[in-house]
């Protein structure tokens, strides 16, 4: 299948993007790897009249450490996060979900920063950085801001960024707590998950258990009030309202919600 | 030494890893460098009244060749070569495309007709409403947008309960949605009289997808009175008769050519009425014309497989005899009765499997539903007799308490029965029923597996061990009658070409057909080129179905080169001065010799030098007398994790016993692609629909294809029971694999959570749907 | 738009609509038709080729994307002498294809896995291989050629 029509556009900077986007306004689209954006195109459920690359864009691909936290440019691939030796040591969660993404080709291709701002909740990284209380880094017309990952993301496929904002950095604070876990349930290892957990210390975050990346909260404040993480885990699907669809339906989520919210503390608690 | 029997790899691979196959889409011949691309406009809809098409929007558009509707269709071959199109709002009928013999081909046909293009209705989404020749391949879908159908929906029949309430009719005229039956009028209770233990079951064996990598494709040239025709088809000869049939042209008038396929798996069976419709539009506008479909075509609009509800009933003594079997079939064949008709009558036939049961019954109907149609997939009827009599085994151990490996031996046909007779009606040729078996469970290490079941069972582990068998025969070359031809020439070279009436889509027959040319005339199969799939060169031929190539088509190939030989001993004879008698051919060194003179030798160069005329050759055709019956045992090791449902499959264990085995290389990775569809329908893969006839898994990411991570490697048995049925003593191996596959690892899973109280898990047993189980079993238990 | 990308060492430019996809380009603009398209939604693997040294599914990557940048196909595999590389011999020598469509894909991305890990297990490899589909192979053969191309094949 076959994308409808648009004009392709390739900027050089952010500021050459923003340009473009600016000038474009609502018709444009940018495109990092191309990984959300192309199958919904080529579906045609998605067709934008102009294509802003900003893929091409150096200075937005980089890891770094930065004391407190690690840095990471928007336009930097899943392949490079899976094997960056300065996220094995300091975030071992994003390393490995990173490797959990798609299959090795998309991997080479998707960008955190794409798979960030597509705000789809299936996603397996939205979830990563919720957990990690990350702080994204808007740049637009105004300036840029700074986002915490948790008011990040509004609703399926919405996001706190306007259409003429470009998502340039995500900062990961190095976490406090080195336990870690993430699940991953699919029927194929290839599937989106159907549900998913990261965890790292105490905070929890659920893929595909809303229309958005969701804390775990009642989790959470379990355990902060001193209940086994067994406990704590059979309360991992309240305030959640997981979808109902071909591969589950929304009571067996919330089972599987519970049992890998379980698993992923034991685990983080036996890397602790 | 002859080649037969030994691992020999492929001739075919070279090219297909250094420059690919050329499949349809791959062709550059320059017939079709001005192919225009076509574009089908489909229903969106399950069931629908088509009021009007409005094409003139998407005909005005630039690089638009046609646009063209049902009723552009009709007598192709006396069209003008000009591409009007329908006026808006005018659309046939159904019943008058039916009345001129707009028929689709290898359907049940009368009231249960099916257009080319659809007329006044449409059934299934995806049905072909239109299509659309544009210059470029980009534009057609942008074009196939601007097509304006007017529908008016109907209420869709989706499920055999659905069809069989009969509120909405597909095919008002046909005036039931039953269209065919077969088997007992009325069950007879009596069956079971004397049964200490009786279980009956209903089975969802459920639809599945072929998902060939390459999906359909077909391009056409109608040039100078003459019709080509490229096609991914698995019978050139059998597509050609159908585009024949329906185009109304003398069979000579037509070339149909097979380039590479890209796997067919029973789905690629002749043609489709895409293909005809292609042609048809070649012959219309004059222009050449190329289709290859979309993804998401293909899994709405390719057949799919299987899709039966099975009602069976299993009786026995406490002792593990069982004396009577009942398996009821209502066979969902979705919107128009193809070759899914048909299937209902293989899984009666084998409806036994490889049990020795005095009494049994069986009874079908078919059933047209709003869905995509059904026809041949990977086993065609046998794997559903399969999955219901081994579920039905397992059900009866359970209900006696016995293990299903030791209830199997009990009952299964021992070795000095044979030719043996079934209780539905098959009659098996050869076969060591319980060799097999034991083999399997002697490889497997089933004592051992039995014991760490226990042990995870007794320790309540979350991960429970599960251990599934299967012992299953079943038919190949059903059609033996039919034959397959042969011929055979070689050259003054010493070179050879075979011409095959069978036609590879993956198989090797290239390889395989060279090494039996080899080891009956010595002639080094690098000289042997093979030929199939290109009517013009082999008009006569049937083609690759049913496990039937080797059986017949190579049987075809050995009978071929016996005639040569004969023939070259005569020619050699008389260029040597020596009596036929007395020549002897070498087929080491493929020299013909005089016996006692060792001077006096012959290359086939020169013996097929002196032949004259059209040259040393001889054109024959193999039919056989009866059908054959592989048989085998499978066990499936799984783990499931009993908190989520999920499984995991650990191991599979087969012995696949087709006869004496020609190339190993090819005869296991038949098995091995044969384990992984089955399991795949056992674990994973499911067509679904919701329930206004929404398919809800049209593309790969929405259908479970199963991968290299949900699989283990196979592990293999080696056992040849030959045939007497044909001069290799050979049976068929390419379905075999996936008969015996699904049912163990069906069993497998339903094994794995036995001791929880369940008993039976439909497939695909996904993770949902054995979480489900356990959850209802907990219930059931009070807990 | 004109889009210039270098084919198995040769530079392939051609003036081609700004939606075409890589994959078209190498099929129709380079005349390289061995790469396939299998799916519409990036599961299948068939169009795999290796983008400036990585594999990729050419499917999802516009021809614009890959403006300037290095492409290699399975046709480009084979050395100068025309010996095929380590893992298409080892295809044919495991039998790891059958029909096929799937294989150019297929191979490509082993010889991707294969340059980051030099030394895969089998789960590696399966895992490896997530993203392509073969519907001939069971891929228990295409498994074992991976293993072997890489020196590994513990049997």
């Amino acid at each position: 299948m076959i994308p409808a029509s648009f004009t392709y556009t390739r900027a050089g900077s952010v500021k050459d993007a923003l340009d473009l986007a600016a000038k474009h306004g609502e018709d444009a689209k940018f495109l990092a790897g191309g990984h959300s954006l192309l199958p919904l195109m080529k579906l045609r459920l998605a067709m934008p009249e102009i294509l802003i690359d900003i893929g091409r864009i150096p200075a937005l691909s980089y890891i770094e450490d930065r004391a407190d936290h690690v840095a990471i440019g928007a336009m930097t691939r899943h392949h490079d996060l899976e094997t960056s030796g300065l996220l094995a040591r300091e975030l071992p969660l994003l390393a490995h979900a990173a490797g959990q993404v798609g299959d090795p080709q998309v991997r080479h291709r998707g960008t955190i920063g794409g798979a960030i701002a597509h705000g789809d909740p299936a996603s397996d990284l939205p979830a990563v950085i919720v957990a990690l209380d990350a702080t994204l880094v808007a740049r637009g017309p105004a300036g840029e801001r700074a986002i915490a990952a948790g008011e990040f993301f509004r609703s399926l496929f919405e996001t706190a960024l306007a259409p003429d904002e470009l998502l340039t950095e995500i900062r990961v604070p190095k976490p406090a707590s080195p336990g870690w876990s993430f699940q991953k349930f699919t029927k194929r290892a290839i599937d989106w998950a159907i549900v998913g957990v990261a965890v790292q210390g105490s905070s929890i975050a659920l893929v595909n258990m809303g229309p958005a990346p969701l804390r775990a909260g009642a989790t959470e404040r379990a355990l902060a009030g001193g209940a086994s993480p067994r406990e704590a885990a059979a309360l991992a699907a309240e305030g959640t309202s997981p979808p109902a669809d071909n591969n589950a339906t929304a009571a067996y989520r919330e089972h599987l919600a519970r049992v890998l919210v379980r698993r992923a503390l034991e685990e983080a608690g036996s890397r602790g | 030494m002859s080649i037969l029997g030994t691992r020999v790899v492929r001739t075919e691979d070279p090219r297909l890893l250094t420059v690919g196959g050329t499949y349809v889409d791959d062709l550059r011949v320059p017939e079709l460098e001005n192919a225009a691309q076509v574009t089908f406009v489909r229903s969106p809809l399950a069931h629908a009244r088509i009021t009007g098409i409005d094409t003139s929007e998407a005909r005005d558009e630039p690089g638009v060749v046609a646009v063209l509707t049902s009723r552009d269709l009709g007598e192709a071959a006396e069209a003008p070569e000009h591409a009007e199109a329908a006026e808006p709002e005018h659309v046939a009928s159904d019943e008058e495309l039916a009345s001129s013999g707009e028929g689709g081909p290898g359907a049940i046909g009368g009231p249960f007709t099916e257009p080319t293009l659809a007329g006044d209705r449409v059934r299934f989404v995806g049905d072909a409403v239109a299509m659309v020749l544009t210059d470029g391949r980009y534009q057609g879908e942008d074009v196939a947008e601007l097509v304006s159908v007017d529908y008016e929906p109907l209420p869709a029949v989706v499920g055999t309960e659905a069809a069989l309430a009969g509120d909405t009719l597909l095919f008002p005229p046909a005036g039931t949605n039953v269209a065919a039956t077969g088997g007992a009028d009325a069950f007879d209770d009596s069956i079971f009289e004397g049964c200490e233990a009786v279980v009956e079951q209903t089975i969802v064996n459920q639809r599945v997808a072929p998902v060939p990598l390459e999906g359909r494709a077909a391009a056409a040239v109608w040039r100078d009175g003459k019709l080509t025709v490229w096609t991914s088809t698995q019978n050139a000869q059998i597509a050609r008769a159908t585009l024949a049939d329906a185009l109304k042209l003398e069979p000579a008038a037509i070339r149909v050519i097979a380039p590479d396929v890209g796997g067919g798996f029973g789905a690629k069976i002749g043609i489709d009425r895409e293909v005809v419709a292609v042609a048809r539009a070649a012959m219309r506008t004059g222009r050449p014309t190329r289709w290859v479909e979309t993804r998401t075509e293909n899994l709405v609009a390719m057949t799919h497989g299987r899709d039966q509800v099975q009602h069976i009933k299993i009786g026995g003594t406490r002792d593990g005899r069982v004396l009577a079997y009942r398996l009821g079939i209502d066979q969902d064949t979705g919107a128009y009765p193809r070759l899914g008709g048909f299937l209902p009558t293989l899984t009666s036939l084998m409806a036994v499997g490889a049990y020795d049961i005095p009494r049994a019954e069986t009874a079908y109907r078919v059933l047209v539903t709003n869905t995509t149609p059904i026809a041949a997939y990977r086993g065609a009827g046998r794997p559903e007799a399969t999955a219901a009599i081994e579920r039905a085994i397992d059900l009866f151990a359970a209900e006696i308490g016995m293990d299903p490996a030791e209830v199997r031996r009990r009952n299964l046909v021992p070795p000095d029965k044979f030719p043996f007779k079934t209780a539905s009606g098959a009659e098996y040729d050869t076969g060591r029923y319980a060799e097999a078996l034991d083999t399997v469970l002697e490889a497997a290490g089933y004592a051992d597996l039995r014991t760490e079941q226990a042990r995870r069972r007794e320790s309540n582990d979350p991960v429970q061990l599960g251990i599934g068998l299967s012992t299953y025969v079943e038919i190949t070359a059903a059609d033996a009658t039919a034959g397959e031809t042969a011929r055979l020439a070689v050259h003054d070279d010493g070179s050879a070409t075979v011409y095959t009436g069978s036609s590879a889509h993956g198989q090797g027959h290239r390889t395989a057909w060279a090494m039996l040319v080899q080891s009956e005339l010595g002639i080094p199969m690098e000289q042997v080129t093979v030929v199939h799939g290109d009517t013009d060169l082999i008009p006569e031929g049937i083609g690759t179905y049913g496990s039937r190539s080797l059986q017949i088509g190579g049987s075809a190939v050995h009978k071929a080169a016996i005639e040569v030989k004969e023939e070259a001993r005569r020619l050699a004879a008389e260029m040597l001065e020596a009596s036929e008698d007395d020549l002897v051919l070498d087929t080491d060194s493929g020299q013909w010799q005089v016996r006692g003179d060792p001077a006096a030798r012959l290359s086939w160069g020169q013996v097929a030098g002196h032949a004259g005329g059209d040259g040393l050759v001889a054109s024959v055709e193999f039919k056989g007398d009866h059908a054959t019956f592989p048989f085998g045992a499978h066990l499936a090791v799984v783990e499931v994790d009993t908190e989520t449902g999920k499984v995991r499959y650990v191991r599979h264990v087969t012995v696949d016993d087709a006869g004496p085995v020609l190339n190993p290389v090819l005869a296991e990775g038949q098995r091995h692609g044969g384990i992984a569809q089955g399991a795949a329908q056992a674990l994973l893969e499911e067509v679904r629909y919701d329930a206004d006839g929404n398919p809800v898994t049209s593309n790969l990411a929405d259908y479970a294809a199963i991968t290299a991570t949900e699989l283990p490697s196979f592990e293999l048995v080696t056992m040849e029971t030959p045939t007497t049925l044909n001069p290799l003593g050979v049976k068929g191996i390419g379905e075999a694999g996936t008969i015996g596959a699904t049912p163990a690892a069906q069993n497998a899973v339903v094994d794995a959570v036995a001791h929880l109280g369940i008993r039976h898990i439909d497939m695909p047993t996904t993770p949902e749907r054995v979480w489900t189980a356990i959850m209802e079993a907990q219930k059931a238990r009070g807990q | 738009m004109k889009v210039t990308v270098t084919v198995n060492g040769t530079e392939v430019g051609a003036e081609v609509e700004d939606r075409m996809l890589l994959v078209h380009f190498l099929r129709d603009a380079a005349g390289l038709t061995a790469t396939n398209v299998g799916c519409d939604t990036t599961s299948c693997g068939a169009c795999t080729v290796l983008l400036d040294g990585e594999s990729v599914k050419s499917c999802t990557v516009l021809a614009a994307q890959a403006d300037g940048s290095e492409v290699t196909t399975v046709e480009g595999l084979s050395d100068a002498n025309g010996e095929m590389h380590p893992v298409q011999r080892a295809f044919r020598q495991e039998h790891g294809l059958q029909c096929g469509f799937c294989t150019p894909g297929m191979v490509m991305a082993i010889v991707s896995l294969l340059r980051e890990n030099p030394q895969p297990t089998e789960e590696q490899v399966r895992a490896g291989l997530e993203g392509n589909l073969c519907r001939c192979t069971g891929y228990h053969n295409i498994v074992k050629a991976a293993l072997a191309a890489a020196g590994t094949d513990a049997g």
